[in-house]
Parts: C-alpha cells; structure tokens; sequence
C-alpha cells in the first residue's frame, strides 16, 4: 500500500496579523487586564492562585493523612492494646513499641498489655496509614491534620509515646468516637474469666 | 571653569547616577512583581526588614537588596582556560557606556539662578544651567555610539568565556546588534529631519513648540520601540541569552557581581531607551498647559515661580519615564521570544525597508509644505 500524503498548509495570515503591531496590542490589553485585576481588586476577586503558605493555609479535607496521635481511653491511658498489628503491617518498618503487662490486681491482667514505649520514627514514615486500617482498637490515628514541623534536628521526629499522645485529634479531643469496652464492664463483648471461658 | 559650573555638573552627575541606580533597584522588584501579577502568582513578598522581631516585608521591596547582598557573597567563578582580564573586562564593557550615555539626556527645563524665586520674565538674564550633564553638538549620535558599544562588552564575554555557549550567545548579540543598529539608526532619521536638528534639547525645544513626536512620527516610534528592545537583548529579542536553548548564553560563565552587572547593564539600557523614547516622542518634560511661567490651560491662567517650573518640568519627566517602563514592561512579558531567522528576517527584510520609506515620506511631506 502506497503512502499517501496529506498537505496541510501554514493558517493563511492578513496585513494586520503579519505587521505584528495589532495584535501584540490585542496581547497588552489580556496582559494588561490581568495585571489590573490582580492588582487592584482585593485577592478574592483576583486571579492568584499562589497561598502565602504559613500565613495562609488551605483546610484539608477530612481524609487527610497527618501525623499519627495515640487515642486515649476515659481514663487517659492509651487505647493501644500492643497486638503489634500496626508495627508488622508497617511498610516502612518505623514503628517501635515495647510491650508491658499490667499488676495481678488489674482487672485488665491476663487480657491484654499497655506500651511501655511506644516510637514513631515519622522521617521513615511514608504516612500510607495501613497502621490505622491495620489497628483493630482504634488506637492509632492520623486523622490530626497536622505536617511534621519542620527542624533541623533528626532527634525532634523520633516521637515517643508521650508526644504522640499529647496531639489531639480534629475536634481538640483526645479520645474517638468508638465506645470502649473495658475487661469486666458489662458491656465487654469478649469471653470473661469470672463468666467462664 | 567657574565652580558654579563645576558644582552643578557634579550635583547634575550625583543625581542622575542616584536616579539610574534607584530605578535599577525599584525595576527588579517592579519587573518580578509585574510578571508574577501577570502570570498569577504573587513574586517575591518575603523579603523585609527584621525590626523588633517583626518583619516589615513592604511587599518585598527589599529583595533586590537581598540579591545583591547574595551575589557579593558568591563565589566569582572564572573558567579554569578563560581569558582571565577579558573575562573580568566584559561587565564593565557593558556597563560603563551606557551610564556615560545618560549625560546627553535632558531631563528638564533650563534653570535660570537669578529668577528661582520669582515668575520668569520675558528677557531672562544671568547665569543658565541645562539640566543635562554635557551639551554637545552632536547629540543623539552620542547615544548610538554608547548604546553600540554596550554589546561589544556581551561579545567579548560570549569569546572570552572558553564556552561553546557562551561564544554562540555572544555572536549571537553581535549579529542582532550589526542588524538592529541599521534600522534603529535610520528610524530616527524622519525625526532628525523633522526636527531640523541632531541635539536634543533643541528636539524637545521644537516639540514643546509645536507638537509632540509620536503624532507625527508614529511609525518611527514603533520601528525604534522594536530596534531599542532588540538592542538591549530582551524578550522578545533574547536570544543572545535564550536560558533555553544556549543556558544563558554570555552570561553563563559568570557568577556572583558580575552576572548582577551584566544584570544591571540590562536595566540601564532600559531605562536609556525609555528615556531616549521620551525625550524624542514624548515631549521630554513638555507638560500641555504649563509654560516656563506658569500654568495657562484653557484660560485658567496661574503664574508660578520658575524654581517651581522647573521642579515640575523634572517630576514630568520622571513621570513619562516610569510610564514608558511599565509599557517595555508589559510587552516584555507579553510576546513569546522569536526564532533567531525570524529575528533577522524582522530587521532586513521588514524594519530596514520601512524605515527607508518613513524616511523618504517624512522627506517629500516637508518638501511639500
């Protein structure tokens, strides 16, 4: 099959386009019309599209993945139970948590632990928050709304388990939504040693 | 030589010296900001003075004072097989003759000592000082030679630079100027014959009488618009540096005061033509209805002290000047940047010939009447 070709001529130009000079001024009158807009009118009205950033700041949408906060429980002790789902889904492998069992004459003895320490190492973090869909207390949370600050110090983002629990969530509270079931209360769905496993 | 005649040229030199370095200042932060406003952005706003903990950002008026501040602590970095004195002359080159081009300049009215405080009478006497640093008899040519020589200062650092780029840059500017000094120069030449004179205060002198240059001249205020622009090597006219094509071209080998200086050159060439474009189209400091004694529009007739006058004859200038700058501004940052053929095609093909007809126009119109 032969090729066949197909000649597309150069857009045919009158005097006016070929002399340039009217149409750069149809250019100066869009250059200019949007430098007076931006300009003079208040930024509302204008054009910008660049945010002053620490000054300004966009809202995020509600599913944005900030920085991990440990939830609290009504007593303001961490609702992390340290099953260790969170640090063996890590992709990244920034997650740190030593585990500790409580006194023989906890009611929360024999069922689960509380961390000892618990470390985020959010410079390794990629924020991909398989640790929260991974965790099965809702004790960890990203739901913050915050970037790291910035440093220049590598120490000041090893966040230990007092700062993590120290960043409220979205509504300023430190707790979430979901009701906690402690060993013992009525409520606790789970097998009970006094009812008999 | 009589020391008032030495101190007022000193004083003349002091201020326009003030004037081109502020302006050269108050540009770049004019030419970012403008861009920025254009494109949809905000430009440089952070830069402030720091007082008491709080940061007076004016809008990022200081940036260029940042910048400078920035290229003095760089590194001056000279190619190991450059031309070491050649590459250090180029700036200066560059710069030098383009500041020396500003003495020819009037940026006002004759002031007379004798009559500051008073109205100008009919028959001024006593000494006169041109508010022009030198008055010489062959005027604009002055302008051209400085104006050429600046690109010579782009040549020598496109050739001393030991860099494929650079060099190609550097002829670059010589064949853009070789081209665009023909139809520049001969896009003056209906004005000259207008005008019935080469120095410029006579030229603004004859508008002021009659009227100003652009209404009778407009296709040579177009031709030198396009010629000035392509002599200072900015957009569209920039292919001597095209950051895109040849890195910057000949400013690619320097760093440090002397890229600032070839940066500065570019504004002080700016600045020239725009002033050259005001004083030759514009009337220089012509305000319609102000007189040298006084206001008299339309019948409303108010006498005012020549100090004055003259002081308002300067603000004008100044005036038609930043107005002219806002406009190279404008077209700068509207029209994309031609091809190199396109460019040469523009100057010898399209440019040179109308210039000639302008010419030839002007020249049977006069003989006409």
């Amino acid at each position: 099959m032969a090729i066949t070709t197909k000649r597309v001529n150069k857009p045919e130009m009158d005097l006016s386009e070929l002399s340039y000079v009217p149409e750069i001024v149809r250019g100066l009158g869009l250059t200019m019309s949007r430098f007076i807009k931006n300009t003079f009118l208040p930024i509302e009205k204008g054009e910008i599209a660049t945010i002053g950033y620490p000054e300004n700041r966009l809202t995020y949408k509600e599913r944005f993945r900030g920085v991990h906060r440990l939830t609290h429980r009504a007593d303001g002790s961490p609702r992390c139970v340290v099953c260790l789902c969170c640090s063996t889904v890590c992709p990244a492998q920034c997650i740190k948590i030593e585990a500790g069992e409580y006194e023989p004459d906890d009611p929360r003895f024999g069922y689960e632990r509380y961390p000892k320490s618990f470390v985020i190492d959010e410079l390794r973090c990629i924020f991909c928050g398989f640790c929260v869909e991974a965790c099965p207390c809702d004790a960890i949370r990203m739901d913050s709304g915050l970037h790291m600050p910035a440093s220049t110090l590598r120490e000041h983002f090893i966040f230990d388990k007092e700062s993590l629990m120290a960043i409220p969530g979205p509504d300023g509270s430190y707790q979430t939504g979901n009701t906690r079931h402690e060993p013992g209360d009525p409520t606790h769905p789970g097998i009970d040693r006094k009812l008999g496993h | 030589m009589d020391m008032i005649l030495l101190v007022s040229t000193l004083i003349k030199i002091a201020f326009i010296l003030v004037l081109i370095l502020t302006f050269n200042v108050v540009l770049l932060w004019v030419e970012r900001r403008l861009a920025a406003m254009i494109q949809d952005r905000i430009g440089p706003v952070r830069a402030g003075i720091p007082i008491f903990g709080y940061n007076l950002a004016l809008k990022g008026l200081v940036q260029p004072v940042a910048d400078a501040i920035k290229s003095l602590w760089k590194e001056d970095f000279v190619p190991p097989n450059a031309d070491k004195f050649l590459h250090a002359m180029a700036p200066l080159v560059a710069v030098i003759p383009v500041i020396v081009a500003f003495a020819v300049i009037p940026f006002g009215s004759s002031l007379y000592l004798n009559h500051a405080f008073e109205v100008l009478p009919p028959e001024p006497t006593g000494r006169v000082i041109p508010l022009q640093v030198a008055t010489m008899n062959f005027g604009i040519l002055f302008v051209f030679a400085m104006g050429g020589t600046g690109v010579v200062g782009s040549a020598i650092a496109g050739y001393s630079s030991n860099n494929k780029f650079s060099l190609v840059g550097g002829l670059r500017a010589a064949g853009q100027m070789v081209s665009y000094e023909v139809a520049l120069g001969l896009s003056l030449v209906g004005c000259f014959m207008l005008y019935n004179t080469l120095l410029i205060e006579d030229m603004v002198r004859w508008q002021i009488e009659n009227v100003w240059g652009i209404f009778l001249q407009p296709i040579a205020f177009i031709l030198f618009l396009t010629g000035s622009t392509a002599e200072m090597k900015r957009v569209p006219f920039d292919v001597p540096e095209a950051e895109a094509e040849i890195v910057g071209g000949f400013v690619l080998e320097y760093s440090g005061m002397k890229f600032a200086i070839f940066k500065m050159g570019e504004y002080f060439e700016l600045v020239l033509a725009s002033a050259v474009i005001v004083v030759l189209f514009l009337g220089g400091h012509h305000l319609p209805g102000l007189t040298d004694r006084g206001i008299d529009f339309l019948g409303f007739a108010q006498p005012l002290w020549h100090g004055a006058v003259v002081a308002i004859h300067l603000g004008v200038f100044l005036v038609k000047l930043v107005l002219v700058l806002w406009l190279q501004f404008m077209i700068r940052w509207t029209i994309p940047r031609f091809r190199y053929d396109q460019i040469m095609k523009l100057s010898w093909r399209y440019m040179l010939p109308l210039a000639l007809l302008n010419i030839f126009v002007t020249g049977v119109v006069i003989m006409a009447l």
